[in-house]
């Protein structure tokens, strides 16, 4: 279990990118709301998808135009393929919690 | 319609053929590409494929199990070299000919060669995935001294590149300033300053009178009569359309291929789609314009396609066109499109520091937002390029 930050500092509409203690950056969004979190490098090419648009559920990568579904990974058009991974992400005591998924994707 | 015939497997001809199915048409689809590989994505050949960072496998815009699904027809390893619109044939350079009930032009462009290049090896221009290999098999041997001819976008990305493997690197624009049209005088030297960053010489103002050796290449002589002790030259000095097999086809072309807005030809039932279709752009305004952008390969195919199938031509969405360039670690992207006159602004960070967004505003100041630039700042440029609004 990885502490990422105080709820507080991950307001909804924002991301943030986790780079230690994970073998791979993460990206964890607050979503009007709920937390996700989702590898943070882009299928396609390299992009920090903590950066992206963020509409609902779903990132838009800053770099191209595909978007990922953060409930699932996937994405949705070309030119990414492959889904990223999703994980667990949790808040205890005003602290958001991140559960690393060290699985395939979906 | 039985047959559509995409001419181009390349980005925008893929993106038409998923564009097909994805619109309902259920008839063959045959798809003549001039390259023998499957399409595949060209922004990293200037980039980690000619530095060795990833291989040609991981280039691939699509896989078998969608190929199976698309079910196309791929005839690669095939120049189309004549369109007859009377017999709806198209002619490849083998003799054959195909018969088909539409054509969906993508044949993109060539890189602009330098005059006195034939038979000197060395001398490389950048395209195909062919070209990126022969360009790295030159840059991995005997640690080269590298010139690059031309400032642009894959000039620098090369250079970027080069340096990057530890190479002498020297890069010659004729332009002023490099960049310039692209981006306005002001951003295009803040951008170019990145070469300096990094210990690559740039010369700018100055023109290529021509190259030295016998056999391979010696040096670049400078029009100023300087001249550029060089092993390897990569030129990157613009592109031409590729239309010569449309001569005599009635298909209209004037530096591209003529189009209205929904990418229809001058000719019933023949599309045109990417690098070489010249259209009205929504966003773009002004007259007809060629977008040589990966973004627009794969996004206009929607328009041509829809044009095809329902027999009227329709104008796609004024998106502001959008393109990006990695060089020296730094991400650049553009979103809208820069005229003569727009005065750009610098909203955010410092271009000293080669991490800032400006916004690029018609007719002064007090103009509205028509294009954003970003150097290493893609959280803030994916706000930003939501608020342009066409010109």
């Amino acid at each position: 279990m990885i502490t990422v930050c105080r709820i507080e500092e991950l307001p909804p509409g924002e991301a943030l990118r986790v780079t230690d203690g994970v073998p791979a950056p993460i990206a964890v969004f607050n979503a009007d709301g709920v937390l996700y979190a989702i590898d943070d490098t882009c299928t396609h090419q390299d992009a920090s998808l903590a950066d992206g648009w963020l509409e609902g559920c779903v990132v838009e990568c800053p770099l191209h135009a595909s978007a990922f579904d953060l409930r699932t990974g996937r994405p949705n058009c070309p030119p990414a393929k492959a889904a990223v991974r999703t994980h667990h992400v949790s808040v205890r005591d005003g602290v958001v919690l991140l559960e690393v998924n060290v699985g395939e994707p979906a | 319609m039985r047959t559509v015939t995409v001419v181009g497997a390349s980005l925008a001809g893929l993106s038409a053929v998923r564009e097909l199915r994805a619109q309902g048409y259920d008839g063959a689809v045959v798809v003549v590409g001039e390259e023998r590989h499957l399409p595949y994505d060209r922004p990293p050949l200037s980039k980690e494929f000619l530095t060795g960072g990833c291989d040609a496998d991981a280039l691939a815009l699509g896989d078998p199990d969608e190929y199976r699904e698309l079910a196309v027809d791929w005839l690669l390893g095939e120049r189309a070299v004549r369109l007859d619109p009377a017999s709806r044939t198209v002619s490849l350079a083998d003799g054959r000919e195909l018969r088909t009930d539409a054509v969906v032009v993508a044949t993109g462009a060539r890189p602009r060669l330098l005059r006195g290049a034939d038979g000197l090896h060395g001398v490389h221009t950048l395209r195909t995935l062919d070209d990126a290999r022969a360009l790295r098999a030159d840059l991995t041997t005997g640690g080269p001294r590298v010139v690059v001819i031309g400032a642009g976008f894959i000039g620098a990305e090369v250079a970027s590149a080069a340096s990057g493997m530890s190479l002498d690197v020297t890069v010659v624009e004729a332009a002023e300033v490099p960049l310039h049209r692209a981006l306005g005088p002001e951003m295009g030297r803040a951008c170019a300053e990145l070469h300096a960053d990094h210990g690559v010489r740039l010369w700018c103002g100055v023109g290529v009178a021509g190259l030295e050796g016998s056999g391979r290449v010696t040096g670049v002589r400078l029009a100023d009569g300087r001249l550029l002790a060089a092993d390897v030259v990569v030129a990157g000095v613009g592109v031409q359309p590729a239309t010569e097999w449309l001569s005599g086809s009635g298909v209209q072309v004037e530096d591209g291929v003529l189009c209205d807005a929904g990418c229809a030809t001058s000719i019933p039932r023949v599309v045109a789609v990417g690098d070489v279709a010249r259209c009205p752009h929504a966003f773009v305004g002004a007259g007809v314009t060629r977008i040589e952008h990966w973004t627009n390969a794969m996004e206009q195919p929607r328009t041509a396609v829809r044009t095809l199938l329902s027999g009227a031509s329709a104008p796609g969405p004024a998106a502001p066109p959008y393109f990006w360039s990695d060089q020296y670690g730094v991400r650049i992207q553009l979103a809208g499109h820069v005229r003569a006159g727009d005065v750009p602004e610098v909203v955010h960070g410092d271009p000293a520091s080669r991490s800032f967004v400006a916004v690029y505003r018609r007719g002064g100041r007090d103009g509205h937002d028509v294009a954003v630039l970003a150097v290493d700042q893609p959280k803030l440029f994916t706000r930003l390029r939501r608020t342009l609004t066409p010109g």
